[in-house]
């Protein structure tokens, strides 16, 4: 036998063994100088996963480290910012991957000091397990009381409770239990399906892959084969869910919904149904590129073909007829708090579920929880790392399940508008209104019926484009064509709102977002009471304009850019506001001390240029294609 | 994959692929970053997957700093090719005509002109919003904390110490204008799961992970490839030909290879497994000090 065949061989041996292996996601956590740290470096350690380059540096770093007298300081393996290393502790998550012949590991390492309690929440949100670190010496704190807390808010289901240095208080039984026995007395009413304590040393490798033969007492199982063998199942729903990633067009004849499969399982042939339309159709096919397949199941990438072409886009969900998801615009969720800048009630934020985006506020913040007691705390904001129970609301209905029934629909998180950071992570409890559906069809009077009434399609018509660009001009005549036709219209510009509505608003970026917010929002309304809707500003950034188009919603929307070189503006300049621009009196003056963003796909370019107003406005009319 | 046995690999997989659908359906211009080695042809395999039967909606982008082995480029070239995509290639053009070269301008000052710089360049003149790279968490300490949405401040500076919360499968994709953000949908893949997956998928791989008679010489231990006549030879000094192969690819002077029979694909894995040291040990930018790939990649270097 050759080399290569013999190699071929063990290769064989190898994707055996490498495939038969699953893959468990765990957090640790714990408090500063639980040893976390010299806990995950000891099992790649153990696991020898380290190669020798590896060990070398770490034997290089770890002279000169005080804190301990060993050869090797484990904890250097996994702090690896180089912040940190400096101050001694953890400040981020950070993932760490090592695989015994069983089972593939990956490891979030979160931080235990109070301030990073978000970055436990980051860590715990994809774990199906946690090792819960408790220092031997100090017994269960206000720490563990927290981490526990977090653990169960985000649900995972299973706690290793690690209890380290357990060598510096004698190898003692009594203590052990004595711990257990209390973390066991608070931990009973946090919900998990299995917690199991373990008496280790991490420094010194007692109870971590072999049983100690220092504590002949413990009966259990070393650390590692208990994350061997743990069974993570959670006790999720087993309901079909699809949210719609992306539509795949290759050509005229294949429309495919790509997507990841949120939860339970679909067939060939199976009926589903829009969450949002309630249309219904069939699994025509299952594709992906290894070939077509009969079924997909939770976690699986796929993307589905139906029966009929109807009308689905990114951001719905497929289910079962007889399963559907909770569709409201209304809910409860519990809310973590991740940034420095409070949540504040009247505030709107974007939110995303799933593959679903839109905006939501919080209309009832009920209360805030004392993570250390659970006790229940009167609020009017949440600060950094603070938890609350609230009533939202989101601008667009949204279609999720509980939390708890399935975190993949129930999770969301929120983002900041101006800054896009993300500022909180929500899960829901139960959606409010539970007759939304019935009670928005019991308006007798709708958009759809007062559209009607005007014969008309209402649209948003935003013109952006410089200052004198001739945006208020063209949608002027505009709205004298639209006039001439019977057509019903309302013009928003700058001296309608400025001088009402927005007087209270400066030129600050929060005032310029919050003046397009409100434009955005009354042209929203406008649109909705039938009227086809212009509005004339210059709205100089893309992602204000993407914000106005998000808060128009489904009412269709037309990006007018007027494309006039700014020369041509500079030489008009009705107004005199170049001219002092350019003096320097008037700061951020767009096109001269501040950018502006023309569109990258504009619905309609006008090349402005000097071509007349009226030649402008029926070029917008003929694109408009209103009937 | 078709088994579904290989159940971590398949999570590994459709969890990339998700990543890399969000990728194209929430920017404008996304790029993914072609760097010819294993963990880029691993992603591009994903890339052509996720969007089955449609072709990936974005160009590949390769930083050429004109050290890179000829075999890579061959191979670049024909990828391209194969698969029916566009690729962007770019070159820094002030290094090029100062000729930068890593013998006289030192590996440190031409990786940050040709690679670190070349990249923000190519980024910029692109106007690529999103730079999809095949970087994964087991790499390095400084990549263990990275996000798989990496934002970028414009500059395409990265701040490690405000970075966002990533929950769940909840990406946060949303940047101002200027800003960037670099994508990694391979954070959770280990070096063994690549080679597995290459293995299992039957992926193309360039002929330089395999081992061949090549020309070589040694210094410091270390053995390099002379792959064309730049690499000026010390006095005395003479290439010979030695049976090597490389564990990662990148230009020609700064990538050691190391002595093997192995051949094949299979001989290169059974022979991986029981190596000691590690992939990047191989490059020489890592050694100058512990927190240097925190540095590079606050700097901009992938």
């Amino acid at each position: 036998m050759s080399a290569a065949d013999s190699a071929k061989l063990d290769m064989q041996q190898f994707i055996e063994l490498e495939s038969s292996k699953s893959m468990l996601k765990f957090i640790t956590c714990g408090s500063v100088d639980d040893g976390k740290s010299t806990l995950i470096g000891r099992l790649l350690y153990d696991s020898q996963l380290l190669y020798d380059d590896q060990l070398e540096e770490l034997k290089r770093d770890s002279k000169g480290r005080a804190s301990v007298e060993e050869e090797i300081d484990f904890s250097l393996l996994v702090d690896g910012l180089a912040a940190e290393r400096e101050q001694g502790i953890t400040i981020d998550v950070a993932y760490r991957f090592f695989s015994t012949t069983r089972r593939k590991f990956i490891v979030a390492d979160t931080p235990g000091h109070e301030q990073y309690t978000r970055n436990m929440a980051t860590g715990a949100s994809t774990a199906e397990a946690a090792v819960l670190l408790i220092d031997a010496r100090l017994g269960v704190s206000t720490q563990t009381r927290r981490h526990a807390y977090i653990l169960s808010l985000v649900g995972v289901k299973h706690i290793l409770l690690a209890v380290n240095k357990i060598d510096l208080k004698d190898y003692s039984q009594e203590l052990f239990e004595d711990i257990c026995t209390d973390f066991d007395e608070f931990a009973g009413e946090l919900g998990f399906k299995s917690v199991c304590a373990i008496p280790i040393s991490a420094l010194k490798g007692d109870n971590i892959t072999t049983l100690s033969e220092r504590m002949p007492w413990y009966r259990g199982m070393p650390l590692l084969t208990y994350l061997e063998e743990l069974d993570p199942q959670r006790d999720d729903s087993f309901q079909f869910r699809f949210p719609v990633q992306r539509v795949t067009r290759p050509d005229l004849d294949f429309r495919g919904y790509a997507g990841t499969l949120a939860g339970g399982e679909i067939a060939v042939g199976d009926e589903i149904m829009v969450a949002a339309s309630l249309k219904r159709s069939r699994v025509k096919s299952i594709v992906t590129m290894d070939g077509d397949l009969p079924a997909a199941s939770k976690g699986d990438a796929v993307t589905v073909t139906l029966e009929d072409e109807i009308d689905i886009s990114m951001g719905d969900v497929l289910h079962r007829p007889g399963e559907p998801l909770e569709r409201s615009n209304q809910f409860q969720a519990h809310l973590i708090w991740m940034h420095e800048d409070p949540m504040l009630p009247e505030r709107s934020y974007l939110m995303k579920i799933g593959t679903q985006m839109t905006s939501v506020q919080v209309t009832d913040l009920k209360y805030a929880i004392d993570i250390n007691t659970s006790r229940h705390m009167p609020a009017t904001k949440v600060d950094l790392n603070g938890i609350a129970v609230c009533n939202f609301a989101s601008a667009q209905a949204i279609a999720f399940d509980a939390y708890k029934e399935n975190p993949e629909t129930g999770a969301f998180i929120l983002i900041d508008r101006i800054n896009n950071n993300t500022v909180g992570a929500g899960m829901i409890d139960f959606g409010l209104h539970r007759g939304q559906n019935l009670s928005w069809q019991s308006f007798e009077i709708n958009r759809e019926s007062r559209a009607r009434m005007k014969h008309q399609k209402p649209a948003v018509i935003w013109f952006t484009g410089l200052s004198a660009s001739g945006k208020s001009t063209i949608a002027d005549i505009l709205e004298q064509r639209l006039a001439a036709q019977n057509r019903h219209t309302y013009l928003l510009d700058g001296d309608n709102f400025r001088h009402g509505l927005n007087k209270d608003l400066g030129f600050t970026d929060a005032d310029r977002v919050e003046n397009i917010r409100r434009v955005a929002e009354v042209a929203r309304l406008m649109a909705d009471s039938g009227l086809i809707v212009m509005t004339a500003f210059i709205s100089p950034f893309r992602r204000e304009r993407r914000m106005a188009k998000e808060i128009v919603g489904d009412i269709d929307f037309v990006e007018v850019f007027v494309d006039t070189p700014l020369e041509i503006c500079e030489a008009r300049d009705p107004k005199g506001m170049y001219a002092r621009a350019r003096r320097g009196e008037i700061p951020n003056f767009t096109g001269i001390s501040s950018a502006y963003e023309p569109p990258e796909r504009a619905d309609i370019h006008l090349d402005a240029g000097d071509r007349p107003a009226e030649e402008l406005a029926d070029e917008v009319l003929r694109q408009l294609q209103l009937d | 994959m078709s088994t579904a046995s290989h159940i971590h690999l398949q999570r590994l997989e459709a969890e990339s692929i998700r990543i890399l659908r969000q990728v194209a359906t929430d920017f404008e211009r996304p790029v993914l970053l072609y760097s010819v080695g294993k963990d880029s042809s691993v992603l591009l395999h994903l890339a052509i997957k996720a969007f089955y039967p449609a072709k990936p909606p974005f160009p590949l982008l390769h930083v050429d700093t004109t050290f890179k082995f000829k075999e890579m480029i061959e191979f670049r070239d024909a990828t391209a090719e194969r698969l029916g995509l566009e690729l962007v290639v770019y070159t820094n053009p002030e290094g090029l005509a100062a000729n930068t070269n890593p013998f006289t301008h030192g590996s440190s000052r031409y990786t940050d002109i040709m690679k670190t710089e070349a990249l923000r360049k190519a980024l910029d003149e692109g106007k690529y919003d999103a730079a999809i790279g095949g970087a994964r968490r087991d790499e390095e300490k400084s990549r263990a904390k990275e996000r798989v949405f990496s934002h970028r401040s414009g500059g395409h500076v990265w701040d490690p110490k405000n970075q966002r919360p990533e929950l769940w499968s909840l990406y946060n994709t949303r940047i101002n204008p200027g800003e960037s953000m670099r994508v990694f949908p391979l954070s959770n893949w280990t070096e063994t799961d690549i080679w597995a997956y290459i293995y299992l998928q039957d992926i193309p791989m360039s002929e330089l992970y395999l081992a061949k008679e090549r020309p070589v010489v040694e210094r410091d231990g270390a053995l390099f490839m002379v792959d064309d006549e730049r690499f000026p030879l010390n006095e005395g000094e003479q290439p010979e030909m030695r049976s090597i192969r490389f564990r990662t690819l990148g230009c020609y002077p700064l990538t050691a290879a190391i002595e093997s029979t192995a051949s094949t694909l299979a001989e290169v894995i059974i022979e991986m497994r029981s190596t000691h040291s590690s992939e990047r040990s191989g490059r020489l930018i890592d050694k100058d000090q512990a927190a240097s790939m925190e540095k590079k990649k606050k700097e901009g270097y992938f």
